[in-house]
């Protein structure tokens, strides 16, 4: 299963920093996302990309996580010379993590 | 308690604009923003200046202005922005001579200064987020601009003004500005202003809360993006707020969207750093309250930190780049053949970079080779883009990927070069009592 299957996310940046959230659709899955999104899956996740640390924030009353991952965008959208310079598509990649399925038991 | 409707025409500068006039038409508004300056627009506007002192400006001003002046003020609609960028002055003067042709005499356009401060950055040679210093960075400094907050907006709204130009006023603050003055808000209740935060930074987006931005056909569905309707935020005296739109417009307003914005580029929830407040946004709930109307309420505040971000614009570098495609059977290993050439090309005739990527669309551009291919695809697009010291040898790059019609691979169509000087944007804090805030009011 993937992450899109339970979650919806948005990217903002500021500066050189990505800022990622990652929304459950539903709250009963606000638990699991908080058990398989670590900021360490993320950093992986994202390691050929981000350069620096990633930090989560939990958000239990909107059943959310939100990223910060720093470094994360070759200099920031006014230098950056990739082409996707405000890294608007890293949510897209974020969600195409492999995540356990609810009934797997894993 | 009372409860004024603001809208948001625009998410920044070169948004759509008849999403404003629809607003103004049928929202039924009090305030109308218009949010227009990204982190580097101001320096940008800036260097403008500098060529004209009358520009300087958002150059849709005069098209958003002419578009919305008549029937906000036939229907007593106040309107706030920051288009004023580098020149809250000179946009109030071209807004005052529009609202003339337009027959809108003794319409009131106020403009808030004294976000400008580069004097005072140079003198304090401040510490850059980037590791540089104000002095460091000599005479390639082209703009320093403070972000402001509510209060001049809130002043100018009291003296009268029909509408406002700021200049780098942070984002929420044109929103929070129209709070503070209707419902007497003190610039010391810090959940108020937290919440009134809330309000401000959900709306300035525009479309990025009523389906923009958003939509990912069969998972998440948006009807008629085409005709997105902007949004409308119904805010009470205790900040309570409701997000709506303007019924049969294009888009939805519901809370995943709605959620997606309130977390959008706030990094830390507890604490998003404003002119005004620290505000929290960890306690905020989002619950639906009808059709595309959502009930938000729960931000609260902290006391303000004295310091204001900055953002200092700065001449970077160049960037060259050129593109070229390839399309059917062998695309990909045409594609990669030319980025090997170019890269030989670049070398051999000693092209000057300290940055170079070679891309290719379609593949690897924007996440690297990191996602298994089921596949290859029909047609990619090469791409090789350089940094460099001077517009000269980014001029270069361009041409390399350009001879590749002649002297490349086989079948590469659609040459596209550019060379350009890159203004960067690099922040530092200044302390709040290095902007003297002003607001003049100019009479059509």
């Amino acid at each position: 299963m993937k992450l899109r299957d339970i979650a919806h996310s948005r990217t903002g940046d500021k500066g050189d920093l990505c800022n990622i959230s990652v929304i459950a659709y539903r709250p009963e899955d606000y638990a699991l996302l908080c058990e398989v999104v670590t900021a360490a899956r993320v950093k992986a996740h994202f390691a050929d990309i981000v350069q620096g640390e990633v930090l989560r924030y939990d958000l239990p009353g909107l059943a959310a996580l939100n990223f910060v991952l720093k470094d994360a965008l070759g200099g920031g959208v006014t230098r950056s010379l990739r082409l996707d310079a405000h890294g608007k598509s890293l949510s897209s990649r974020l969600l195409d993590l492999e995540i356990p399925s609810p009934d797997d038991g894993s | 308690m009372r409860t004024i409707r603001i809208g948001a025409g625009a998410g920044y500068s070169g948004d759509r604009i008849e999403p404003a006039v629809e607003l103004a038409e049928k929202g039924e508004l009090d305030y109308l923003v218009f949010e227009c300056l990204a982190e580097r627009t101001i320096a940008l506007a800036q260097q403008a200046r500098m060529k004209d002192p009358a520009g300087g400006f958002d150059p849709l001003l005069a098209a958003r202005m002419q578009a919305v002046l008549p029937i906000c003020k036939a229907k007593n609609i106040r309107i706030v922005t920051n288009m004023g960028a580098a020149n809250p002055l000179g946009a109030a003067e071209a807004t005052r001579t529009i609202a003339r042709q337009l027959g809108l005499t003794g319409l009131k356009i106020a403009a808030v200064t004294g976000d400008d401060v580069l004097a005072e950055a140079k003198q304090a040679n401040l510490a850059l987020d980037n590791g540089d210093t104000v002095k460091g960075l000599g005479n390639r400094i082209v703009s320093a601009n403070a972000y402001i907050g509510a209060r001049a907006i809130a002043d100018a709204l009291a003296a009268g003004a029909d509408v406002v130009i700021t200049g780098r006023a942070a984002d929420p603050a044109l929103f929070l500005g129209c709070l503070v003055h209707e419902f007497g808000w003190a610039m010391d209740d810090w959940d108020r202003l937290g919440q009134g935060t809330v309000v401000g930074h959900l709306l300035e987006c525009a479309g990025q809360i009523t389906g923009g931005y958003f939509a990912d056909p069969g998972v998440k569905d948006v009807p008629d993006l085409a005709r997105l309707g902007f949004p409308i935020g119904e805010v009470r005296e205790d900040g309570d707020l409701v997000v709506t739109k303007v019924a049969g417009s294009g888009g939805c307003v519901m809370p995943a969207t709605v959620k997606e914005q309130l977390l959008y580029e706030i990094h830390d929830p507890a604490q998003y750093f404003q002119p005004d407040v620290v505000a929290d946004f960890s306690q905020v709930r989002v619950e639906e309250a009808g059709p595309d109307r959502v009930h938000v309420m729960g931000g609260r505040g902290k006391p303000k930190t004295g310091l204001l971000k900055t953002s200092i614009g700065y001449v970077d570098s160049y960037v060259g780049e050129g593109q070229i495609s390839y399309a059917g059977p062998g695309a990909v290993a045409r594609g990669r053949l030319a980025l090997e050439i170019v890269r030989e090309r670049l070398a051999l005739t000693g092209v000057q970079t300290s940055e170079l990527r070679f891309d290719l669309i379609g593949v690897n551009a924007l996440h690297g080779d990191v996602t298994p291919q089921a596949g290859e695809p029909y047609e990619v697009r090469v791409r090789v883009v350089g940094r460099t010291e001077t517009l000269a040898e980014a001029v270069k790059i361009g041409n390399e990927v350009e001879t590749l019609y002649t002297n490349g691979p086989a079948g590469g169509g659609g040459a596209w070069k550019s060379a350009r000087e890159v203004v960067a944007v690099a922040s530092c804090l200044v302390p709040e009592s290095a902007t003297q805030m002003h607001v003049v009011v100019l009479e059509a």
